[in-house]
């Protein structure tokens, strides 16, 4: 029994070891990873495991509501109101568009209603682990499409929740009986009337809010009083299986409960610890979930019906980018921001399986067309990154904003300018136009196609694309340029192009933007001398405005904003010269905890704003008053 | 050998005519260090350590400037009071520039006549450069006469590269030691010292 379980996890383990990372090097994403294992461990393939993969299914849809409560840590009621126009408006429609087309087109083929209501919801789904990650490696979650993506992934996620309230509902045809005899065994308060039952509901999720709210926190603090970093673990994991255990008995479903608990205590000053601690059981019981998925599909279904698996991979994502172009049109966003953000999120993401093996176990949907969805779904985010190669280099070029409009290039006097400003945002575009008012040329390179259209059309030189590609910085004219300004918006991106002007371009001098000093440091270690922290001149400046307001004189102040400047700078320096001397291994967070130490240590010895003994000097005075004069 | 720093006083280089034509070619010139202060301090934050090991490790100093205002450009003055510091430059303790030569290259817009007493400024330069010479001698410093361009505002081009020649003869004659002490005080201005020199005359 013992040796079979852990033969078992082994297969499980080691199949995940094996494709996760295969699965990432193609670029595939981990989910897509999880599914291949689950499939070649599966019956289908090797036949490791068989008909025990529906147990741990039950087992590893614990990982589906430990994701739910983090979902609900991570909204930050703030974030959801600044964004609460493109989440509900983009968002919303998008569902709402998805799931009654999809439907309808469903009941046209004689679906009965409920199933293709369900369909349409769970293939509204995209997937934001894939999304996201695709995003942020290309550098273009700043741009519109990027936000936009992340706002309508946002309602996404949050939808799910009404949409697994929902589902039962649904479950009126078929099964009925059994699935009210199923929940019957498990819920206590099925024999209640009705009145009484709707009460215990709606105790439980106010339990859970006014329990959060007064309860919990104390709870936590003084778990973490005990600085007993497993006992944090435990009570973490206690909050969430606490919360299942109530949502089953009053019959509702835990996800809601988790996530429920998770929006309450994001405001919390313990909302980090949970992530952290929740982040790898909801991980790994996530993976083991996938492999199921992946296990349970039913490949003799596909065999038998190819043509129509390929034609729902072909027309699903094809509906979803019609719709996705409407909407992104109508919301203005510029064509190939549009169709950056409509082909990205054309895929049907991972929420679809939580959703497919829930309506699975609700017996809304048969298994043969569970199965054949799992397929479909499958397919489609593993397609997603042929489809964005697809998006980008075939569908852009045509339509969308050229990385070099036909005017400048068939310019026969091609300008050179001096300086290459690379990205545009709040940061390149301060730097740009104060070189442009003191009559120095530029040229732009910015990945946010709308920018790039208003800059073309008030006249600038401005190149669109990834602006660490190495031709794209040779036609800017990086070869006759003098200067190149940094300033793309994330860090990772600044040392990419760090690295290709160093190895391409010798003769251009680096100005980049940094973030922090973690940054700071990177960028000294390649060498360069001209490195800016993007919030140390304004936080000075802030520290002088305040200086100014408590009564101190203008001057001295900002005076001693500039000595505190170069004595920062000098200690970075120090810094960076002993920060590998040290023999034990320390987190970056506690590394940079123990820099600002240093900082401020340095501060009370060094800093002495007092040395212009020029002024009013102390020691005149006295040697005046020693003076003897001759008697008048 | 004498080594000769030019500290050297601008606010707006790139609307000068005549200044320009006085630095060019000053740095590459043996013994002669050239000291843009404006360059160097444009938030008027002097360095003072830096300034006085620059004091110590000349012989002649040169105040260059355009003379503004009967005066010199705010950058300037600030050197001067926050470098020449008490028991340093001065007081009891303040030897350390003792003994070294100091002067004023000026230019100034209008002409050599109206810098006398009976002309429209009513004063002579010298009597303008008051300060600057007695602050010099509160630092034990030989003070010289200074060495001036008048009429800049009516001057050619060929009569700023002449001056400007001038100018660069009298520092590299510095250098070498050419004229004793008592010889370079005894002229009204430092040009009378450089025989090419039209003396004064726009």
């Amino acid at each position: 029994m013992e040796g079979n379980f852990l033969f078992q996890a082994f297969v499980y383990l080691l199949s995940a070891v094996i494709f996760v990372p295969i699965a990432k090097l193609l670029g595939l994403g981990s989910v897509l990873g999880y599914l291949i294992a689950g499939i070649i461990i599966g019956p289908f393939v090797m036949g490791f495991i068989g008909e025990e993969g529906e147990d741990i299914m039950h087992f590893a849809e614990f990982g589906v509501v430990m994701m739910l409560f983090l979902v609900g840590l991570e909204l930050e009621p703030s974030l959801l109101w600044r964004m609460k126009k493109p989440i509900l408006g983009l968002g919303g429609l998008q569902v709402l568009l998805t799931t009654v087309v999809i439907a309808t087109i469903a009941i046209l083929i004689d679906a009965p209603w409920n199933e293709a209501l369900a369909l349409g919801m769970i293939l509204a789904m995209s997937s934001t682990a894939i999304v996201l990650q695709t995003l942020n490696e290309k550098g273009l979650m700043q741009t519109s499409a990027g936000q936009n993506s992340f706002a309508v992934l946002l309602f996404q996620d949050i939808a799910v929740i009404p949409i697994l309230a929902l589902m039962p509902l649904l479950a009126i045809h078929h099964e009925i009986t059994h699935a009210a005899n199923e929940h019957a065994s498990t819920s206590l308060i099925s024999n209640f009337p009705a009145w009484l039952q709707t009460l215990a509901v709606l105790g439980a999720v106010a339990l859970i809010i006014i329990a959060g709210r007064t309860l919990v926190r104390p709870l936590l603090r003084f778990v973490a009083a005990t600085k007993l970093r497993e006992l944090f673990t435990a009570t973490a994991l206690l909050l969430v299986v606490g919360i299942t255990v109530l949502m089953t008995l009053v019959g509702l479903s835990p996800a809601l409960g988790t996530f429920l608990a998770g929006v309450v205590l994001a405001n919390s000053e313990y909302r980090h610890e949970l992530e952290s601690d929740i982040e790898p059981f909801k991980g790994l019981l996530l993976g083991l979930f996938f492999i199921a998925v992946g296990a349970s599909i039913n490949f003799q279904l596909i065999i038998e019906n190819p043509l129509l698996i390929a034609g729902l991979v072909i027309i699903i994502p094809l509906i979803k980018t019609i719709i996705l172009l409407i909407l992104g049109r109508s919301f203005k966003m510029g064509t190939d921001q549009n169709f950056i953000f409509a082909t990205g999120l054309s895929q049907v993401g991972e929420f679809a399986f939580v959703l497919l093996s829930f309506v699975s176990l609700q017996g809304i949907l048969n298994d043969e067309t569970v199965s054949m969805m799992m397929a479909v779904v499958a397919i489609t985010m593993a397609l997603t990154p042929l489809l964005n190669v697809v998006t980008e280099k075939i569908i852009i070029p045509r339509i969308g904003t050229k990385e070099l409009t036909q005017e400048i290039e068939a310019d026969v006097i091609e300008e050179k300018n001096p300086v290459i400003v690379a990205g545009f945002g709040r940061y390149g575009s301060i730097v740009g136009r104060f070189l442009k008012a003191n009559g120095t040329e530029i040229t732009v390179l910015d990945i946010d196609s709308d920018r790039v259209e208003l800059l073309r059309k008030l006249g600038r030189k401005v190149y669109y694309g990834d602006a660490t590609r190495y031709d794209l910085l040779k036609s800017a004219g990086a070869d006759d340029a003098k200067m190149i300004i940094i300033a793309l918006d994330t860090p990772e991106k600044c040392l990419e192009l760090i690295t290709t002007v160093k190895k391409h371009f010798p003769n251009l001098q680096i100005m980049v933007r940094a973030y922090d000093r973690a940054d700071t440091f990177k960028m000294m270690d390649e060498g360069l001398l001209y490195i800016y922290r993007e919030t140390l001149d304004s936080a000075l400046r802030m520290g002088v405005d305040s200086l100014k307001l408590l009564g101190h004189r203008a001057y001295r102040v900002e005076r001693m904003a500039r000595t505190f400047r170069k004595h920062d700078e000098m200690n970075l320096k120090k810094l960076a010269a002993v920060r590998y001397d040290q023999k034990e291994f320390i987190s970056t967070a506690r590394q940079s905890i123990s820099e600002l130490e240093q900082f401020l240590l340095a501060d009370l010895k060094e800093v002495n704003l007092d040395k212009d003994e020029g002024w009013d000097v102390e020691s005149l005075r006295e040697e005046v008053q020693n003076m003897r004069f001759p008697a008048k | 050998m004498k080594k000769v720093l030019v500290i050297f006083a601008h606010p707006m280089l790139e609307k000068s005519l005549t200044q320009i034509k006085f630095i060019e070619g000053l740095k590459t010139m043996p013994h002669i260090f050239f000291h843009d202060l404006y360059q160097t301090y444009p938030d008027f934050d002097v360095d003072v350590e830096f300034e006085k090991e620059l004091l110590l490790n000349h012989d002649v100093i040169v105040w260059q400037h355009p003379f503004y205002w009967y005066s010199s450009p705010p950058l300037l003055k600030q050197w001067i009071d926050l470098v020449l510091e008490h028991g340093w430059a001065y007081g009891k303790d303040g030897i350390y520039l003792k003994g070294k030569m100091i002067f004023n290259a000026i230019t100034t817009g209008g002409p050599n006549f109206g810098y006398e007493e009976t002309g429209f400024n009513k004063h002579t330069i010298r009597q303008f450069l008051a300060p600057f010479e007695q602050t010099a001698i509160l630092c034990n410093m030989h003070y010289l006469p200074p060495f001036v361009m008048h009429g800049t505002h009516r001057a050619s081009q060929d009569e700023r590269i002449e001056f400007a020649n001038s100018y660069k003869q009298l520092l590299t004659d510095l250098t070498v030691n050419k004229f004793y002490l008592h010889k370079l005080t005894s002229v009204k201005y430092l040009n009378e010292l450089i025989p090419s020199s039209k003396n004064q005359t726009v």
